[in-house]
């Protein structure tokens, strides 16, 4: 039995085309997936997100704890509200997952991928029993994800004014509380789409109103299909393709997420200090094709002047460019050219920074 | 419910092979499969004037979520294939029936076709 978010029975009335997505019934599209990409880049539309797992950490010791259990420092945290980035390592410096950590009144709020949930528990779990922090899960909220360039405007039409007021001071990776019969909504302008927009964290009861309510000011509900190819231009990383258990964030184009304050100890550090010293042989780079055909996860790079390979880590055809694009993780040597190999025929594939599109148009 | 129509012929892979007046056959993929491949962006068709064999790959349709291969119904020479799937591919998805065919064959022989399934095997098939 797969598990349900408090919208499936929306999503099946809606035309939701329902499929397991890491044990959970989630719509991949409601009909076109490339439909849904090009309302998110040019409009509105809406993603359900709920199968995503919410974790708050309380207590005295919960910064320094989290200081210990990230790879980014949540000391940059200085305003409530404000959200990080950052991966959670294991002690060979390998990605347990990504998530993204906001500072709470009370502490901090973690949001995890749901194909991860069990092993971040369990070692999250496991870390905090040397400090004084309570960490509970919070599956009783659902979380809706508003992305486009209309998005915000859709959604403040239908919060009261002090509401707006509130949603339209927010700086982009922040979030704040809403007031009155909303104050259990977390409204946080950040996303997975490459376009501004929120995503909405709120009490489960609250959602299918919400959804409803959104379809009526004009926002489209998107599938998870079209939220792989919104995130995929917008050259973002997903778990469990770009990196995982036996990667390294230095090869997936997360340098930028490693917090080397000194002193501070996090899980993970001694390994990436090896790693560093050693020297990296891999980078995280974009791949374009203008021929014909479609870049796939796994397919091999050839790399000239290389005797190792690369790989493609998500590749997809990407809607707003109309040709193929890809992640792939390859060996530094890499130049601006390179040669994928599709079904057994090389095709030339152009190497670029890996972000494709931002705020609707090709970068 | 996917469409299953009754005057065509199937394979278990998702093609069904239509018998025209004039003896040729036409080639394309079922409703259940667009559905499951969604939105289609590429077909690679084999040439006019090329062979094709009866069970072998023949060309391949490539949607934004998956690259699948496309085996022939029948074996015979390519006497056309449907131009404009080149510029709109998403016909594939709106018509797979009609004006999503993909290519048309001048078979050797017709009765290579009578191993193929009629629409309640490929409903059953679909079932399994």
């Amino acid at each position: 039995m797969l598990n349900q978010t408090p919208l499936h029975a929306v999503h099946q009335e809606m035309g939701g085309k329902l499929v397991d997505f890491s044990g959970w019934s989630m719509p991949v599209n409601y009909g076109s997936q490339i439909e849904e990409h090009h309302a998110v880049r040019g409009d509105a539309g809406m993603f359900d997100v709920s199968h995503m797992t919410i974790v708050d950490v309380r207590g005295p010791e919960a910064k320094t704890f989290l200081q210990y259990l990230l790879a980014n420092d949540v000391a940059k945290l200085q305003a409530q509200g404000k959200a990080l980035y950052s991966a959670m390592l294991n002690p060979q410096g390998g990605v347990i997952d990504d998530l993204i950590v906001y500072l709470m009144e009370w502490g901090y709020r973690l949001v995890v991928n749901c194909g991860t949930r069990a092993k971040d528990l369990a070692w999250i779990g496991l870390q905090a029993k040397d400090f004084q922090v309570e960490v509970q899960e919070r599956p009783e909220l659902a979380m809706i994800a508003v992305q486009g360039p209309n998005a915000r405007a859709k959604f403040h039409s239908l919060l009261a004014a002090s509401d707006v007021a509130v949603a339209e001071q927010l700086n982009v990776f922040s979030g704040a509380f809403l007031s009155g019969d909303r104050a259990g909504w977390m409204v946080a302008r950040t996303g997975y789409t490459g376009e501004d927009g929120y995503e909405i964290m709120l009490p489960q009861e609250d959602a299918e109103t919400l959804w409803r309510t959104l379809v009526n000011a004009g926002v489209r509900p998107c599938g998870l299909g079209a939220r792989d190819t919104l995130r995929l231009e917008a050259g973002m990383n997903l778990y469990g393709h770009e990196m995982n258990d036996e990667v390294s964030p230095l090869v997936a184009n997360m340098a930028w997420t490693i917090a080397w304050t000194e002193g501070r100890d996090f899980i993970g550090r001694a390994a990436l200090e090896a790693q560093k010293a050693v020297g990296i042989r891999d980078k995280l780079v974009g791949l374009v094709m203008r021929e014909r055909g479609v870049l796939r996860d796994g397919y091999p790079v050839l790399v000239a002047g290389s005797d190792r390979q690369g790989v493609i880590t998500s590749g997809s055809f990407s809607p707003t460019l109309g040709y193929s694009i890809a992640l792939a993780r390859v060996p530094v040597e890499i130049g601006e050219q390179a040669k994928v190999v599709i079904r057994g025929k090389e095709v030339d594939v152009a190497v670029v920074k890996p972000c494709f599109v931002r705020n609707g148009k090709p970068v | 419910m996917s469409e299953i129509r009754s005057e065509l012929k199937y394979l278990s892979s998702h093609e069904w092979a239509r018998v025209e007046d004039d003896g040729t056959v036409t080639i394309g993929i079922t409703d259940h499969a667009q559905a499951a491949l969604g939105d289609v962006v590429f077909v690679e068709l084999p040439e006019v004037g090329a062979t094709v064999t009866a069970g072998q790959e023949a060309g391949v349709v490539e949607s934004v979520k998956a690259a699948s291969d496309i085996y022939s119904p029948v074996s015979g020479e390519v006497i056309a294939i449907n131009e404009r799937l080149a510029d709109a591919p998403e016909t594939i998805n709106s018509a797979p029936y009609d004006e999503g065919w993909f290519f048309k064959v001048q078979p050797d022989d017709l009765e290579e076709l009578e191993d193929a399934l009629d629409a309640e095997a490929y409903q059953a098939s679909l079932s399994e």
